[in-house]
């Protein structure tokens, strides 16, 4: 089984879209490999809006920890504060806390009691270390954990979909990023598919680097924009930290020509395959909005002809890599 | 004044925006600073070009054991939530990859045997542009997951967030990250697309402004592109739409070369002008609630 990952550094330069076109070629009788397909940019998980997938199962993740101070045992020496290294904790003489302590009175059984003069936890910004639990002198500060998304297994219209979704505000989205991941993984060996087409997130960080884990191939889809190739040259960097080889295909590439032929040199100079140019085209946004592929959507237009260029490239490179 | 400039999705115009917006308003006479927090993929400088003469590392503290002091007790292994430090076979190793650098090892350990050592997770890069606008931004290093922190302490460099007015350029997305990015902010601009994968996005950029209590307002960019569900949307849950970019072949050219709105087509600087009078209503308006 080999993992292929579409990644870009810069958001926004079409790794959705060029994964569900992969998926939608992926289906055809005459593909070269079976496939599972997994959604690993949990923030923004787009792929379901095109794929129609049906849930077949969900589950709770549950995220990293927070803390939270028991009023009534704490008798406000302050040492909690001294050892949050998160900006975490504070009282109400501070405006962003003393929100917080007054919703905690008001939700309380007691909503129209004074706000104390105690330390509150700012759950958003608390890293779930439990430093402050292990300082306080009195035991009053506990650790809770909550359910901060879910993930889910589903048919596609184009095979098995593993995807999840991260509530707002939330950390850990590399930890589910690598659970839905590996469940995708687990699918795949279970049941003999040959690939798993994982749709990255955008950026170089956490969520980057979980779904970089043992990828065999992945494809820089990049814009030929000044950002584009900024961020194109970052996430090359990264996938080079972690060996994993990487491909580049050129998106919107007609909208600065100039932009794309200075990547195209870039990569040549560096000796990464330049693995096609897609041309910029409304008929995407039009199959979005009827949620499709734009190569289901409009199949003999030039743009699907240049993805599918782009996928017997890719195809290609895979084949010839030993997982 | 601080603003945040945010999205859900990626790619849908915040640094234009951003930057922009931080180019009227020095060129009105306002001292701005503008920090691009997207640490992983920044691109305001390309815009902006700042003099980038100012840098600082960004180290986290991870610890250090004195094996000579250590008698393997394990309390630093029990108190870490993150698996950064265990004790195998009476030996305490540390995976500073896994450390979040909360120090809570260092503090519990009965012999003193953890001292903290700087490990570098980014840069900081800092300077003035031509135009006035007191420019930061991080680099996060390539490997290294943790994007928080470099966030964090550019938000807290060089006196960038006493200026009259600071613009944020936040990352995409709706986690951790983002929320270190608008965090103190009075305002967010939540820049989208009016596309289905837009829409998605939007929803969870806006409760994302919701659970951290900052007002928000949108900009449509690439207008006249997609169908009309983002309009509904702000329509249903009562965000402002505060301003619209047409999907033109001119600004998407522009962009390309790195040039804001305004070299492009000199009329925007009167729409962020306006933008940021509207932003400004919005917050007094608040404060006075």
């Amino acid at each position: 089984m080999k993992q292929l990952v579409i990644l870009s550094g810069k958001g926004g330069t079409g790794k959705t879209s060029v994964t569900a076109a992969f998926a939608h070629l992926l289906s055809r009788s005459d593909a070269p490999f079976r496939t599972v397909l997994a959604d690993a940019d949990v923030d923004a998980a787009n792929l379901e809006l095109v794929l129609s997938p049906k849930i077949l199962s969900r589950e709770d993740f549950r995220g990293g920890q927070f803390a939270k101070i028991d009023w009534d045992t704490c008798t406000g020496c302050g040492i909690c504060e001294q050892v949050c290294r998160f900006d975490a904790i504070g009282d109400a003489s501070q405006p962003q806390f003393h929100r917080l302590a007054i919703m905690r009175v008001a939700e309380s059984d007691t909503p129209n009691a004074p706000i104390p003069d105690l330390p509150i936890v700012d759950t958003i910004a608390c890293d779930g270390c439990a430093a402050c639990v292990y300082q306080c002198p009195v035991d009053a500060i506990t650790m809770h954990d909550q359910v901060v998304g879910q993930w889910f297994r589903s048919e596609s219209r184009y095979g098995p979909l593993f995807h999840a979704a991260l509530g707002a505000a939330q950390e850990n989205s590399g930890k589910l990023v690598t659970l839905v991941k590996q469940q995708a993984r687990l699918l795949a060996m279970d049941e003999g598919y040959d690939l798993v087409l994982v749709d990255g997130p955008p950026g170089i960080g956490c969520p980057v680097i979980s779904a970089v884990s043992g990828a065999d191939l992945a494809l820089i889809v990049t814009e030929p924009t000044a950002s584009g190739a900024h961020d194109m040259r970052r996430v090359l960097e990264t996938t080079d930290h972690f060996d994993v080889p990487a491909l580049v295909c050129i998106n919107k590439a007609d909208i600065y020509p100039q932009g794309a032929a200075e990547i195209e040199e870039f990569c040549r100079q560096k000796g990464i395959q330049v693995v096609g140019k897609i041309p910029f085209d409304t008929l995407v946004t039009e199959a979005m909005v009827q949620g499709q592929t734009v190569t289901h959507y409009a199949p003999d237009a030039p743009i699907s002809h240049a993805l599918g260029n782009v996928w017997d490239k890719v195809a290609s490179k895979l084949k010839d890599i030993q997982p | 004044m601080i603003i945040a400039v945010a999205s859900g999705k990626g790619g849908t115009g915040k640094t234009t925006v951003a930057t922009s917006l931080a180019q009227t308003l020095s060129r009105n006479n306002l001292s701005i600073s503008c920090l691009d927090c997207d640490v992983e993929a920044p691109n305001a400088h390309i815009f902006i070009q700042p003099n980038l003469d100012q840098r600082k590392n960004v180290d986290m503290q991870i610890p250090k054991v004195d094996a000579d002091l250590c008698t393997g007790c394990g309390r630093c292994a029990e108190v870490c939530q993150f698996h950064a430090i265990v004790v195998l076979g009476g030996q305490t190793l540390v995976f500073p990859e896994m450390c979040h650098g909360c120090g809570s090892c260092a503090l519990v350990c009965p012999e003193d045997a953890i001292t903290e050592v700087p490990q570098t997770l980014g840069i900081l890069e800092g300077g003035l542009a031509s135009d006035g606008i007191d420019f930061g931004h991080g680099l996060l290093n390539i490997g290294e997951p943790m994007a928080v922190p470099v966030i964090s302490q550019l938000k807290k460099w060089r006196n960038y967030m006493d200026a009259d007015i600071v613009v944020l350029d936040s990352p995409p997305g709706a986690s951790c990250p983002v929320v270190e990015s608008v965090r103190g902010a009075d305002f967010v601009l939540l820049v989208t697309e009016p596309t289905p994968f837009g829409l998605h996005d939007l929803r969870q950029a806006y409760e994302l402004t919701q659970e951290v209590n900052i007002p928000a307002g949108v900009i449509i960019n690439r207008d006249g592109i997609g169908d009309a569900g983002v309009e509904a949307y702000c329509h249903e849950v009562n965000l402002p739409i505060l301003m619209r970019i047409p999907l033109e072949r001119k600004i998407g050219e522009g962009i390309a070369q790195g040039k804001t709105l305004l070299d492009i087509d000199p009329k925007y600087e009167k729409q962020f002008m306006q933008l940021y009078r509207q932003i400004g209503n919005r917050v007094e308006a608040g404060g006075a609630q």
